[in-house]
């Protein structure tokens, strides 16, 4: 929701980034406050998964300009593990398999590593385990869910669950969803938008990156930011998302500036 | 083969043998007889060898290692901690020699655990066509020395119809520096039988010395056996060993193998589908540093139709260590609609970390399903990128990625209290700060 007397979480300014020496990211400007849900959507390669990646610290992307403030730190000064620990949360559009490692003995590594980081108590294995299953319950996950190996043989849905399980146990400041919404079916899309309105409050922040607007029936935006060509060409509201649902990607091109000029 | 440049050795190792035990059954002798000649006949494998090219054993057979003698003093408080809790059978070899004391057999009567020269006369037809049978020893000279110095060896025949519950846990044990042992397994797993068995290599002291071991393994139709093997010798010892595996109609072998010990290691496994629709899974895990040299070879050889066969094999390979996988799969012209898959992985930890692997397909029949990878490599930055995102640090990121890759194998084990024990070497060996 939006709070006029909320602070803000990230600050991004001029943020230009590049790949093996091509630029993707061409001056990106943003600015989340708390309470906030942000939408970013763009057609693929748009930029708008590069400018997740950028801001989890991705080490194969280079950061040739602009700055990104996270409350009070200067984020392009720390590594990826840093900034979990300061509280941003990139849930992957692809996450990892990790066979051979229980998901329970994952998730509590994670959550006992930033805990620590925190200066809060960590958990042995048993209390993890019921503090786990509570978590589990907003998401309508199996039990047997934390025996099985890290995302090994999970459905998407199940990976993609599994993301916002880790979300939900990690509490960031800032979590950015990155394309998760794709290759779930509409059941398994309400039951992850569930999880997520649940874990969103007024000291927290999430930025949806999506292609459609189908999440955003489930997970209401405050704004709506389009990127194109590795800039934000337009923001709106919920009904940006909708306007583009309607008139496709290429309205924008053919209105861009009229469009901007009516948003502004 | 070559002129042998070890006739001295052989000469000697055969000398030492005249003090063979005497055996009242004529075939048995005469295939100890057989194996002797063939001994003499052949040379030691030298790096001019295909099947040897990456490892080097010339300076094995330069080491005066006299076979090992029964020793007695070892006592069951010095061994307990490597027995399985699960395991009411186990067999226990000390330096290839039968140990009764140490050994706890809880078989009923028509279960047949223990050591041959106990069932040799009473089983003698049956060991006859078995013993020395699938172990071929006419072109590979440690599976003919073992033969030749055949004289103990674990037993195992399962009944029709009978699946043995718990595990079965073979224990050899080397105790005795600078001596040469022999182990032997033979496993006859009858119609419609089950069993486990763990067959492992440990020892007590870090010591030389060379183990030479022959499994047979063979299963009658609709038979399983799940074959776990160990092989965690003393980081000075020689490791040589060969099992041969066949299978008969429908019956299905799993093989879970992992090479952990020995300056040098040869492990041979091959795999006889002689009949239809048999199956096998073999996954093998090479966890190896310093100057360790680690060599698995194994062969999967579809004869007949529908047969199965999946393979992966793992290698983590630290310090100046080598690690060898070079794995045959053949299908026979006759062995239509095989489905066979292999994948090697290989991660290495070191820049002075080496490893060979080749994967080599022979197929003769043309309705086959035929799959197979290998990728030698460091760890994935995408997957160390995830973890970091979750807050692990660099080093905790790789640690536990480098612990997974070899938990994976392990986690096949179906015995608890030996995942257990195998995941903390792992984790042990995977770990660094």
């Amino acid at each position: 929701m939006i709070n006029p007397n909320s602070t803000p979480i990230l600050t991004v300014r001029g943020l230009r980034a590049s790949i093996n020496g091509t630029e993707i990211l061409k001056g990106i400007d943003l600015t989340v406050k708390s309470g906030e849900i942000h939408a970013i959507m763009g057609l693929n390669g748009s930029g708008k998964s590069t400018f997740a990646k950028v801001l989890a610290g991705h080490s194969a992307y280079e950061v040739t300009g602009g700055s990104i403030q996270f409350e009070d730190k200067d984020l392009l000064e720390l590594p990826p593990e840093e900034r979990a620990r300061a509280g941003l949360f990139l849930a992957f559009q692809y996450p990892i398999e990790i066979p051979g490692v229980a998901n329970t003995q994952f998730l509590r590594l994670a959550y006992n590593t930033v805990q620590a980081q925190r200066g809060k108590e960590e958990l042995d294995p048993l209390e993890f385990d019921d503090f786990v299953r509570e978590k589990m319950k907003l998401l309508e996950m199996k039990p047997d869910f934390l025996d099985r190996s890290v995302n090994e043989g999970f459905s998407g849905g199940e990976k993609k669950r599994n993301e916002i399980l880790q979300m939900a146990l990690l509490e960031p400041k800032l979590s950015i969803l990155d394309e998760t919404d794709s290759g779930l079916d509409i059941d398994a899309l309400k039951i992850v938008a569930q999880g997520v309105n649940q874990i969103t409050n007024k000291d927290n922040a999430t930025i949806l990156v999506t292609h459609y607007q189908r999440l955003l029936d489930y997970i209401v935006p405050d704004y709506v930011h389009v990127m194109q060509a590795g800039r934000i060409v337009i923001t709106g509201g919920k009904e940006l998302a909708l306007e583009l649902e309607t008139r496709g990607y290429d309205w924008i091109n053919e209105n861009n500036s009229s469009i901007a000029g009516v948003l502004a | 083969m070559t002129e042998s440049p070890h006739a001295d050795y052989l000469a000697g190792l055969l000398r030492s043998w005249s003090e063979k035990p005497t055996r009242p059954l004529s075939w048995l002798n005469e295939l100890r007889a057989e194996a002797i000649d063939r001994v003499s006949k052949q040379a030691f494998p030298t790096k001019r060898d295909e099947e040897w090219r990456f490892t080097d054993i010339s300076t094995l057979t330069h080491l005066p290692y006299l076979p090992s003698r029964p020793e007695t003093s070892l006592q069951l408080q010095d061994i307990d901690h490597l027995f399985l809790p699960e395991a009411k059978n186990r067999l226990v070899f000390v330096d290839g020699h039968f140990h009764q004391q140490l050994s706890s057999l809880k078989n009923p009567d028509e279960l047949i655990i223990g050591n041959l020269p106990d069932f040799s006369a009473s089983h003698s037809s049956i060991l006859e066509s078995h013993l020395g049978q699938h172990a071929a020893f006419d072109h590979n000279i440690f599976t003919a020395l073992n033969t030749a110095f055949l004289r103990d060896s674990a037993l195992l025949i399962i009944p029709k119809n009978t699946t043995v519950a718990d595990p079965v846990h073979l224990l050899f044990i080397a105790i005795q520096p600078e001596v040469t042992s022999y182990p032997r397994c033979l496993l006859i797993g009858e119609m419609g039988s089950s069993v486990t068995l763990v067959e492992e290599y440990a020892t007590l002291a870090q010591s030389a010395y060379i183990t030479n071991s022959v499994t047979e393994i063979a299963l009658a139709a609709n038979a399983h056996a799940n074959h776990v093997r160990i092989q965690r010798e003393s980081k000075q010892a020689f490791h040589l060993a060969n099992c041969s595996v066949a299978l008969d109609h429908a019956s299905r072998y799993q093989s879970t193998s992992l090479s952990l010990g020995s300056q040098i290691s040869r492990y041979n496994l091959d795999i006889r589908l002689a009949e239809e629709a048999a199956e096998c899974s073999v996954d093998g895990l090479t966890l190896i540093s310093n100057r360790q040299l680690a060599d698995t070879h194994t062969c999967i050889d579809h004869v007949k139709p529908n047969g199965t066969s999946h393979q992966q094999h793992k290698c983590i390979v630290d310090g100046a260590a080598h690690a060898v996988f070079n794995g045959k799969i053949i299908v026979r012209p006759h062995a239509q609609r095989t489905n066979s898959s292999q994948s090697s992985r290989n991660l290495l930890l070191s820049k002075t970390a080496q490893i060979d692997t080749k994967p080599q397909l022979e197929i003769f029949a043309d309705d086959v399903k035929c799959a197979h990878g290998a990728t030698v490599g460091q760890l994935d930055p995408e997957e160390i990128f995830y973890l970091k995102s979750r807050g692990l640090s660099e080093v905790a990121a790789r640690n536990l990625l480098t612990y997974a890759f070899g938990a994976e194998i392990i986690s096949r084990i179906s015995i608890p209290s030996l995942k257990q024990q195998l995941e903390q070497i792992v984790l042990n060996q995977t770990q660094s700060n």
